[in-house]
């Protein structure tokens, strides 16, 4: 009988599987090699990054006569293995920092150097159309951070000018790209010493105020922070407009659907790339499963068909007996 | 006759409403939508609901099979080769045919024959094949971590919820032809009478 049961278990799994596995084979984006890009300003940033790519440093006291060894503040480090994959790694850094900063020991009054945000480049340039940075602007505005502009908030709290790289168009894995984004949230909202220079609340435990969410720690693998805590803009590719908390979506049943959220957020890009028949929101499929968003509309049709075979032959025995019974 | 001890009862009742209720709150997590539709309860809900009453159905089903270790019980479910097909087609040849015709039940109800060789099929499939795979597949979604990654290149998370779901199905439909066979006694209420009092009402037509 174990025998007869092992037997069942295994053409059970094989014949689930084989139908499945062909629409499931689905590769991925493909991934861009950004390892062997070389700046044309290497040789310039180098001046820079020999003492901001790393936590210590080390310059000449010519008064002492001595060479000194510093740790760089942590605020100010660049590593160089960051900024040349990031989205600016074409950039000299006296393309935005002033040349003065040639000179050592910096002069001061370049700590009010004005720092650009991302329209004065990116706004109203062609180029760079297909990003809507315009509307993007115009979602910030309306969130919840946008209140904190004059308490110090701009575009680089999120998007780190040196090390920033856009992920959810290039990712092959959505997994790291996943990470990736929560880790620009977390890295205010985890980090009290850094959340404190925008706001006066109390610390707040994230797992604490999450702690309403089943499965809390696959919730946190799987989606981004901005799935629930944006409101989704249709002309945007990653939603801008983050809600204040209690806005956030809390119905389990946004996600877990036939409608699910995650099509217009998290699977946006993908699902306007590649298809995947067979499952509702097949493409989810490639990275995650989600309970509820990805029923197979195959079986779902099988499962109705058996039901009603089965509720057929009921009643047509039905009709027997009781034809029987009036004999 | 009596034929259902008190632990068989006790079992079957707890079994039967932890299946319901894991029934409705599985349709509900796999159809809930946007919109809510009548059976199917909000999402949050049918998960918590269908978790503890999964936890509860595993003891009880842990509570069923030793007690058939244990019991003079397990001797219903025992499969013998002999006649095995022969006997399964008198028994379908009675309920498509025989029944409307008149004839003796081939398999009648006695202390030691309480299945008819397509109920002992069908329980044993239940009882010994789906609810082992559906209670293992369960926890594997309720504990993801133990689930292997993947398998033939296919998500051992996603193949773990088919099983789950087909496992699930089967025993729906199982239950459906359960509770319609059981309109078979002597009259459509006696066999329902049976595992509630543990007395069976004997007669020719019985399943």
């Amino acid at each position: 009988m174990k025998f007869l049961h092992a037997r069942i278990l295994t053409v059970i799994y094989l014949c689930l599987s084989a139908p499945f596995a062909f629409a499931l084979s689905w590769s991925g984006l493909p991934a861009k090699d950004t390892g062997s890009y070389v700046s044309p300003f290497y040789e310039d940033n180098e001046r820079c990054f020999k003492c901001h790519g790393q936590g210590k440093y080390k310059y000449s006291n010519d008064q002492l006569g001595t060479e000194i060894n510093a740790l760089m503040c942590t605020e100010r480090i660049t590593k160089r293995e960051e900024f040349y994959i990031s989205n600016h790694r074409s950039f000299g850094c006296t393309d935005c920092h002033s040349t003065d900063y040639g000179t050592f020991p910096h002069p001061g009054e370049l700590r009010m150097e004005l720092k650009y945000n991302c329209l004065d480049c990116h706004g109203g340039d062609d180029k760079y159309s297909s990003f809507n940075f315009e509307t993007i602007d115009s979602d910030y505005r309306e969130s919840i951070h946008f209140r904190l502009e004059e308490d110090g908030f701009t575009c680089w709290k999120c998007h780190n000018p040196h090390t920033y790289k856009i992920s959810i168009r290039d990712s092959k894995n959505l997994k790291e790209t996943i990470l990736y984004d929560n880790a620009i949230c977390l890295n205010c909202h985890s980090d009290f010493s850094r959340f404190q220079l925008l706001s006066d609340r109390d610390e707040i435990n994230l797992m604490e105020t999450h702690e309403w969410l089943p499965d809390q720690t696959n919730h946190f693998r799987n989606v981004r922070c901005i799935e629930c805590h944006t409101r989704i803009n249709d002309s945007l590719l990653v939603s801008h407009m983050v809600l204040s908390k209690d806005k956030a979506v809390k119905l389990c049943n946004e996600c877990h659907s036939q409608n699910s959220m995650l099509m217009s957020t998290l699977y946006k890009f993908q699902s306007k790339e590649q298809r995947q028949d067979g499952f509702f929101n097949g493409i989810i499929l490639n990275q995650s499963y989600v309970i509820g968003a990805n029923r197979n509309e195959y079986l779902n049709i099988l499962s109705i068909v058996i039901f009603a075979f089965v509720i057929l032959i009921i009643c047509v025995h039905i009709y027997f007996r009781l034809s029987g019974k009036a004999k | 006759m009596y034929l259902y001890p008190v632990w068989v009862r006790l079992w079957h009742l707890v079994n039967a409403l932890l299946i319901l209720v894991l029934i409705v709150t599985g349709v509900s997590m796999q159809y809930t939508d946007q919109k809510e539709y009548i059976l199917v309860v909000g999402f949050a809900r049918a998960v918590k609901w269908h978790n503890i009453s999964a936890v509860f159905l595993t003891f009880n089903y842990i509570f069923f099979v030793m007690g058939n270790i244990f019991t003079k019980n397990g001797r219903f479910y025992k499969i013998r080769k002999e006649n095995f097909l022969k006997d399964l087609g008198k028994q379908l040849r009675y309920y498509s045919l025989g029944m409307f015709k008149g004839e003796k039940h081939p398999f009648p109800v006695n202390p030691d024959q309480k299945f008819n060789p397509l109920q002992k099929l069908s329980y044993v499939l239940a009882m010994y094949v789906a609810l082992p795979l559906i209670i293992i597949s369960g926890f594997g979604l309720l504990f993801p971590e133990i689930v292997i990654s993947g398998l033939f290149g296919i998500s051992g998370i996603i193949l773990t919820d088919i099983l789950h779901i087909t496992m699930g199905f089967f025993l729906s439909v199982f239950l459906v032809i359960h509770i319609y066979t059981c309109t078979l006694g002597a009259r459509p209420s006696s066999l329902f009478r049976g595992i509630i009092t543990g007395y069976h009402e004997p007669d020719d037509h019985i399943v």
